[in-house]
């Protein structure tokens, strides 16, 4: 099906590929566990895009004047005092405002840990593939050993080591998570390397980090595109996780994790401090979860 | 075959050398760190300088290395800082109570698991197929400590049915192991369903099975003598892989329910710079990973006929 475009110049390349991405989004609306999946994401997306307008308060203003457990109807409020629709935390912060700005730390270093994981694991599983030999034997090694660690233990150890800063976690999960990816792309890459357009490329006597990049890599994006969905809802977990350990995110900025981690102690007598986020990571993850599955029917039935 | 087993076993050996070289740069590269952790922020620099000599620390890397290596291999794994005691004395207790609630983990997941993914894989596309792959779909999204949280709101909070923590003060109580089973079950169990779903719905499409039952076999029959002993092969594999998951799930779980296990240990050890502690832990871990790795690759070429060895 690429073969068409091989030869074409770059811009066009481009239209073509945009069209064709936009008609897989068009194919979409053919899968409602797909289309349900985007919803959930776009709504997290446009909270954290908006969260000044939507949050009613500062995520880190201590109101201590008023503890409180969420508001049902008919609850009795003193006049004039503020309302938290969600309650306030152990030092009487907004729940719902700090869940608001926590889908931003979320919905930013998520996609970019899974995006820079992408950037390593698809050159390295690009250059196995391709090349093989030696090259292919030492990439499979440092691979298979750094994926025989219990995925968690791995991140306990780098994170306690190093410390637990934003760049140390988004290093961590790249570290983690590029072997696997290096592996996918390892096996899609020697089943394309022997097509025809790879060879018509060689033959042109194009470098083979172009032929890796324009002729293989975007052949190979349909599998990739359903792992990156699954993916990023596991980084969400390992971020949420992190958090839980207290491992995560500093505070006092709002992460959902850290969120459950700062009132376990007390959850038993306030269940509402740790509930909420955790039905916020989840609702968060099932997106990814259902629009990977509904990208996946889609690319079965073709 | 013979062949097969002792190259996978060099492999294994290997990938624990490398990575004990790997934790070993990581944590005992700076010997100054390591007197710093072993001996507090307010040690002196005379005092530090005592204990590299006297500990052999500014030894080559190289004797420093194979000499601790040795004194792994032989089960020395020194003294934790925090607990004042040989780390041995508190690893292998805590160590088993985490196989305990791997064990009970496994003994309600894997039945569950196996028998709805062999009925949903028996009829692709039915109710029960659909119903199942929403629920693990679901199930595989909420993060083990979210799912933590729910439970203990549902079954401590509101019904006050089970004790919320889960450290066995009081001895051994079974009640407080069922939360962070129960736990660790919905977090895995989705995940074998489906792949033993696609292993029986693989099966259910062969030759051998469409013959069995046009030569008038009773379905019974069909499934339990020629599907289930070829669908089996796969899920074997993933649950022997499940190991690996599990000795994650448990640091979550146990930190979630402060049961005093193996995971928890390593975490604690990790936030309170623990180093000899966190070395052994680590080590331990991967070495369950790799082992049960190697026996699932081994019995996965043994179980399946289509592999042979001659």
């Amino acid at each position: 099906m690429a073969n068409s475009t091989t030869t074409t110049l770059p811009a066009q390349t481009t239209g073509a590929a945009l069209m064709r991405a936009l008609k897989s989004f068009a194919l979409l609306r053919e899968s409602w566990v797909g289309m349900f999946g985007a919803g959930i994401i776009l709504l997290w997306a446009l909270m954290a895009i908006f969260a000044p307008l939507l949050a009613p308060y500062e995520p880190n203003a201590t109101l201590l004047a008023y503890q409180r457990p969420p508001w049902w109807p008919g609850m009795e409020v003193a006049e004039g005092t503020p309302t938290f629709l969600l309650g306030t935390d152990h030092v009487g912060r907004d729940i719902l405002s700090r869940i608001v700005y926590g889908s931003q730390t979320v919905l930013i270093y998520a996609p970019l840990a899974t995006f820079c994981a992408y950037a390593v694991g698809i050159l390295m599983g690009l250059a196995a593939g391709y090349y093989r030999g030696w090259v292919d034997d030492v990439l499979s090694r440092i691979a298979d050993i750094i994926l025989s660690f219990p995925v968690l233990v791995l991140y306990v150890i780098i994170i306690a080591t190093f410390g637990a800063s934003p760049v140390n976690i988004v290093v961590a999960i790249i570290f983690a998570s590029s072997p696997g990816i290096m592996r996918i792309v390892r096996g899609l890459v020697l089943d394309l390397r022997n097509r025809d357009y790879v060879a018509a490329a060689q033959t042109r006597g194009e470098s083979s980090w172009r032929i890796m990049l324009v002729e293989i890599l975007p052949n190979a994006r349909g599998p990739l595109i359903v792992d990156a969905c699954l993916r990023l809802g596991y980084v969400i977990i390992t971020i949420g996780v992190l958090g839980f350990l207290g491992l995560g995110m500093p505070p006092p900025d709002p992460d959902w994790g850290g969120m459950v981690n700062e009132t376990r102690q007390i959850a038993l007598a306030f269940p509402h401090m740790t509930l909420f986020p955790c039905i916020a990571i989840s609702s968060l993850i099932l997106g990814f979860n259902l629009l990977a599955d509904g990208l996946r029917e889609i690319s079965l039935r073709d | 075959m013979l062949i097969f087993v002792l190259k996978r076993i060099g492999f294994m050996l290997l990938t624990m050398v490398v990575v004990s070289i790997l934790l070993f740069l990581l944590l005992e590269i700076d010997i100054r760190g390591v007197a710093t952790m072993v001996l507090g922020p307010y040690s002196s620099e005379e005092q530090r300088d005592i204990w590299l000599q006297q500990n052999g620390y500014l030894d080559p890397l190289y004797e420093r290395y194979l000499r601790w290596l040795g004194n792994f291999v032989t089960g020395d794994f020194g003294e934790s800082i925090r607990f004042k005691t040989p780390v041995s004395e508190i690893l292998w207790p805590r160590l088993w109570n985490t196989a305990i609630l791997g064990f009970w983990t496994f003994a309600v997941m894997i039945p569950i698991s196996l028998i709805l993914g062999i009925l949903a894989g028996m009829n692709e596309g039915s109710k029960l197929d659909r119903s199942i792959s929403v629920t693990s779909i679901i199930t595989t999204s909420v993060p083990e400590f979210a799912s933590a949280v729910f439970l203990s709101t549902i079954f401590v909070f509101w019904w006050k049915l089970l004790p919320g923590t889960s450290s066995m003060s009081d001895g051994f109580n079974f009640r407080e192991l069922m939360l962070p089973v129960m736990v660790l079950v919905i977090y895995d169990f989705g995940y074998v369903a489906r792949m033993t779903r696609a292993s029986m719905a693989e099966v259910m499409t062969t030759h051998y099975i469409r013959t069995a039952v046009l030569k008038g076999l009773p379905y019974r029959k069909v499934i339990l003598k020629h599907a289930l002993r070829n669908a089996l092969i796969a899920p074997f594999t993933v649950i022997m892989l499940q190991i690996n998951w599990l000795l994650s799930g448990v640091i979550v779980v146990e930190f979630a329910f402060a049961y005093k296990g193996f995971g928890a240990l390593l975490l604690e050890a990790s936030l309170t710079s623990d180093i000899f502690m966190i070395e052994a832990c680590a080590m331990v871990a991967v070495f369950v990973a790799v082992a049960t790795q190697t026996i699932a690759d081994v019995g996965y070429t043994y179980l399946n006929p289509r592999i042979r060895f001659s």
